[in-house]
């Protein structure tokens, strides 16, 4: 330990010239403390050969906490296991890649297909974004019921969570950097549904009401997310073992997905030798499961 | 092979967006202005057009205009590809007939995330 009392994992002054101490190598036994720390608190693995990735990541929460070395951050970690620190290090590790409209053909078949039938068969609508990240993923889903389904308004509940509390903080403002407006958002709907604030585009009132953003860990015994028609978690279960792959799913179809609910994953990802309670219905290239009946 | 047009003042701007269009599997022609982006578009086949809005002799507006007005061009697939940053200029390039429009810095990701949904993407 470097400082700091139990209740202190809050950041120590950054010592002068630390960044000029950037760590290049880690060593495998303290990679390996990281993998089994991350797989504990968020079950995402951390891949042999993504090293190189770790340091790049831990960088900021070193500067951030004035620690000279991930060995030093691992000996905190040690005695804290839970905390700001560890969250920040889980947030960190764990992955944020999205856009608006990740993989159009996926909300194609959502406004062709599924959203429709959803909605025919209950005339309201439950939809659950999980790992949403900074949350493209529920304002598009937002966006399309908007633009296409808006007398449905109202009996839409869309809720959207994250790991990470600060992509859960990010998603509730939902400001995005001209580079994340720039990339897969439709320029008209773009126009329709943002104001551009300072170098930042924030989602009009109007979209960020429809949508209730907080912090869920799929390691969680208990959820609370109640029934939904609709489940989104795409690129999560890739970087899950198997096990707890199959755990997640049969979990979301028994206990958050009504019979006839429907479950999008990720482009590379599938229930297939999982779950097999799940039925796979394929439309063009959208391939989405469903709870039977 | 796709080809796109690049309509831009700026020989830099258009050397780095042909390069990134090179990198998306697309051949491309350059233009200074939207006068000499008509001269181009009457000679070649283009499968979009990518228009900067700020351009001496005719800007990029005005060519947009120009093209929806004529059949043959009525629905050319057109990219602003504009420092412009305003809701309002945006909208306005919309409503002239543009179909997508990126803020510039471009990046590689917007480009193809925007020809994308002009199904121009490396799936289509």
């Amino acid at each position: 330990m470097s400082g700091g009392s139990a209740a202190g994992l809050a950041p120590i002054p950054a010592i002068e010239g630390a960044s000029s101490h950037v760590p290049t190598t880690i060593e495998p036994v303290a990679f390996e403390f990281l993998r089994s720390f991350v797989a504990r608190h968020s079950a995402l693995v951390l891949e042999d050969g993504k090293e190189y990735l770790a340091i790049n990541r831990l960088v900021p929460v070193l500067e951030r906490h004035g620690l000279g070395s991930v060995e030093e951050l691992i000996e905190r970690l040690r005695t804290f296991t839970r905390g700001p620190l560890a969250d920040e290090v889980v947030e960190a590790m764990t992955t944020n890649e999205t856009s608006f409209f990740r993989d159009p053909h996926v909300f194609d078949a959502l406004r062709d297909e599924i959203l429709p039938r959803l909605w025919e068969e209950r005339g309201t609508l439950r939809i659950w974004s999980g790992a949403c990240s900074s949350g493209q993923e529920p304002y598009t889903l937002a966006m399309l019921v908007a633009e296409h389904f808006p007398h449905w308004r109202g009996r839409v509940s869309l809720l959207a969570t994250d790991l990470s509390s600060a992509m859960v903080a990010r998603t509730a403002e939902g400001r995005f950097s001209r580079l994340e407006v720039n990339r897969g958002l439709p320029a008209n709907l773009l126009v329709a549904h943002f104001t551009p604030t300072g170098p930042d585009w924030v989602v009009n009132a109007e979209l960020r009401s429809m949508i209730e953003c907080r912090r869920l860990n799929l390691l969680d015994e208990s959820w609370g997310v109640g029934t939904r028609d609709l489940v989104l978690l795409r690129n999560v279960l890739i970087y899950m073992p198997p096990e707890t792959k199959a755990a997640l799913l049969r979990r979301i179809r028994t206990e958050v997905l009504r019979p006839g609910g429907v479950l999008v994953l990720g482009s590379s990802e599938t229930t297939l030798h999982l779950d097999d309670g799940f039925e796979r219905v394929e439309v063009g290239r959208a391939i989405w499961y469903r709870r039977p009946e | 092979m796709k080809r796109a047009l690049i309509v831009d003042d700026s020989g830099a701007t258009r050397a780095v967006i042909r390069r990134m269009m090179g990198q998306l599997d697309f051949d491309c022609l350059e233009a200074e202005h939207g006068e000499a982006a008509l001269e181009v578009l009457h000679n070649d086949e283009v499968d979009v057009a990518l228009v900067d809005w700020n351009m001496p002799v005719m800007d990029g507006v005005t060519l947009v205009k120009r093209l929806r007005r004529e059949r043959r061009f009525a629905a050319l697939p057109v990219m602003m590809v504009s420092a412009e940053t305003s809701a309002a200029r945006m909208a306005q390039a919309l409503a002239a007939g543009a179909d997508e429009f990126v803020m510039k810095p471009v990046t590689l990701e917007t480009l193809a995330s925007k020809l994308e949904l002009l199904g121009l993407g490396e799936s289509s």
